[in-house]
């Protein structure tokens, strides 16, 4: 009787872990395999399905068939174009350079709002997280307005006597990390914010009892200590943006081709989906290495304890 | 329980050695407060504290929480600035001294382990910051850890530690300075009864070992006791008693401390008769007593005497000496607590008073039982007279 309640309750524990990992397979792996499939093979004439096309009917030779005509050509098209090497290079550039901003910006703000008095953490965090409450899209339309010739940015720095002929900043890459950094700010802050929060007084107490100044007992015990934060932050920051699409689109100018973009293009201008499903394909292999770091660190934290 | 013998630990340290620095008006202390005062959001944490400690001297601050003691202590390591009076350490004013210069190390009550380095580099850290060559470094720590029975556990972090390990590590990071003045903040209160004994006797050793001054900030009076030369009691930001656990046990001055220190039983009555050895005291609850000297106190005042459970002696017959003090009563309650039994006895006006005695014989059936008529009787010298 135990025995057989055991095995339904061991049975159920195991269907509750199945959920997600069905969850991944129908949503991430079935379609991963479809875009992958795409990619290896090459346009026939006007919309899918594309050429080979697997024939059950014909059995192993038919499966032997499909995957001798499957071909790497679109990838050693995108390696020799250097339209598309240099769109994931100026992806990686932009993430790169975006998250730095954000952790010279992010860090002191978290650290200012953890060092705050207690009753004003809650309405300092609210600030951080508010612009979340309007669209992200009307958000990025309020920096165009700001930043086109007669916008807010110019008027401010003409009247100031700054500039005397107003400059571009729409279309510049100026443009692209202003906004970037002005709408992935909190993803960098909280994390921060959350180990710095955690974190115990005493220690930086303890830091100074033993001989250190109040800075070196920052440099030696608080920065330290909010590393998983810091790295948290950068990799939740520097993944969506190496495939952001939007605030390129909008914010920069023609000139500087994100990889999202030109993924856009691939599949809506130029219908070309294999070409488009191994650019998207080569994305994915190159962000996966700071999520695989990201996860390690998350286990070791667990395993950690802390 | 904490009332059976209170100088325990301190006969044997006593006996080796004669220490007693406060009661030589040569001496010249380590620490003086002078007048030190602190308020938190207008209310006095410290108030008005004037105190001397001396080199070689453990010291205990002891009080209920709130009491002050902790920020008294925190002043001293530089953690908190008094508003008023003046920290001097060995006759030097210690307020444009930042914390980080003083030779004052202190243990924290959360031990504030540094959780990203090892075990040696927590003990290493204050050396680290003094730019020390690194081979004296490690051996230093490798010192420290040995003296804290800690080798071997140099590369581990502190996660991976026992609360009594961490507490050693805290102990050996705090010592390895080599301090002018080493602060305990509470440093036994998160470990298990039986290991704060043992760590309490390993503080003592260590003090005698290295020659340190230390200073402890406890709210048990237990701890204070077996630890400490001189006992500083605290309430409400002042300092209400300093003296060595043996006066401050049998000699409180006044009834806040009696009842502080330990079980007291307190009788309040009026001064009939007042000697230069002897007191008479008329109480309303216990008829008239024959108490020891009152000091100042003059016939007619109003005065407490403070009675010591186990000075109490406990009878089914009234007692034969002469010159006793004694009053009967109904033993309403026992608490049988191995070593001694304590008796609630009710006195016949509805008086309640206690009284310990050791359990000398195996007799599961103690000769005195519930609701028994007894007698209570405590020699003349076993109270003292309190006027405040």
């Amino acid at each position: 009787m135990i025995g057989a309640t055991d095995k339904r309750g061991a049975w159920s524990a195991r269907a509750v872990v199945l959920v997600p990992y069905l969850w991944l397979v129908i949503f991430f792996l079935i379609p991963f395999l479809i875009v992958l499939k795409i990619s290896l093979s090459h346009t026939a004439i006007a919309q899918p399905p594309y050429e080979p096309v697997l024939d059950p009917a014909a059995g192993l030779e038919g499966l032997k068939a499909f995957f001798r005509a499957l071909s790497f050509e679109n990838y050693i098209f995108i390696a020799s174009d250097w339209l598309y090497l240099s769109s994931y290079l100026k992806s990686l550039e932009i993430a790169a350079v975006s998250t730095l901003l954000l952790l010279v910006i992010g860090f002191p703000l978290a650290y200012g709002i953890a060092r705050a008095p207690r009753r004003w953490q809650p309405a300092l965090f609210l600030l951080v997280v508010l612009p979340f409450w309007t669209s992200f899209l009307i958000r990025i339309y309020a920096w165009i307005n700001i930043l086109q010739r007669e916008g807010l940015l110019n008027q401010v720095l003409l009247a100031l006597g700054i500039v005397e002929t107003p400059p571009a900043w729409l279309s510049t890459d100026t443009a692209v990390y202003i906004g970037i950094v002005y709408s992935y700010l909190p993803f960098m802050v909280l994390p921060i914010y959350a180990t710095l929060e955690k974190m115990d007084d005493t220690l930086i107490e303890a830091a100074t009892d033993l001989g250190c100044p109040r800075w070196k007992a920052f440099w030696l015990v608080t920065l330290p200590l909010s590393l998983p934060g810091v790295v948290a932050g950068a990799l939740l920051c520097f993944i969506p943006i190496v495939g952001e699409f939007v605030i390129p689109d909008l914010l920069g100018g023609s000139q500087t081709m994100m990889i999202g973009q030109t993924l856009w293009t691939e599949f809506f201008a130029n219908k070309d989906w294999p070409v488009a499903a191994a650019v998207a394909v080569v994305l994915l292999c190159l962000l996966v290495v700071p999520i695989v770091i990201y996860q390690q660190m998350q286990a070791r934290d667990l395993a950690g304890g802390r | 329980m904490n009332s059976v013998s209170p100088d325990i630990g301190r006969k044997a340290g006593g006996g080796r050695r004669k220490f007693a620095p406060w009661a030589d008006p040569a001496a010249r202390p380590l620490v003086r407060f002078e007048g030190v005062s602190k308020r938190f959001s207008g209310t006095a944490a410290v108030d008005g504290v004037s105190l001397d400690i001396f080199e070689g001297e453990f010291f205990a601050l002891l009080g209920p929480s709130g009491c002050g003691k902790t920020t008294l202590l925190r002043m001293l390591a530089g953690l908190e600035t008094p508003e008023a009076g003046r920290i001097l350490l060995d006759g030097q004013d210690l307020a444009p001294v930042p914390p980080y210069r003083r030779p004052i190390n202190m243990m924290f009550q959360s031990y504030a382990l540094f959780p990203h380095l090892t075990v040696a580099g927590n003990v290493a850290f204050g050396l680290k910051q003094e730019g020390l060559p690194k081979p004296e470094i490690a051996a230093r720590v490798a010192e420290m850890l040995a003296l804290v029975k800690l080798e071997g556990f140099g590369a581990r972090k502190p996660h991976q530690l026992s609360g009594g390990q961490r507490q050693r590590v805290a102990l050996a990071r705090s010592l390895v300075k080599h301090p002018r003045v080493l602060l305990l903040d509470e440093p036994l209160a998160a470990l298990d009864k039986k290991l704060r004994g043992e760590t309490q006797f390993e503080l003592m050793h260590l003090r005698e070992r290295l020659g340190l001054t230390f200073v402890i900030v406890t709210h048990d009076q237990q701890e204070a006791m077996t630890v400490a030369d001189r006992i500083g009691v605290m309430n409400h930001g002042r300092l209400i008693q300093v003296a060595t656990p043996p006066e401050i046990y049998e000699q409180p001055n006044s009834r806040w401390v009696a009842d502080f220190i330990g079980e007291v039983n307190l009788i309040e009555g009026k001064v009939v008769a007042a000697g230069a050895t002897a007191t008479t005291v008329a109480s309303a609850r216990a008829g008239t007593l024959r108490a020891s000297s009152a000091g100042d106190a003059k016939p007619g005042d109003t005065v407490w005497v403070a009675l010591r459970p186990e000075k109490v002696r406990i009878t089914r017959e009234p007692p034969a000496t002469a010159g006793e003090n004694a009053v009967a009563g109904q033993v309403m309650d026992i608490g049988y607590l191995g070593d001694l039994s304590i008796y609630k006895v009710r006195l016949d006006d509805g008086f309640v008073m206690k009284a310990a005695a050791a359990n000398l014989t195996r007799l599961i059936e103690r000769p005195i039982g519930w609701d028994d008529r007894v007698w209570l009787s405590w020699l003349p010298d076993a109270g003292v007279v309190l006027t405040r």
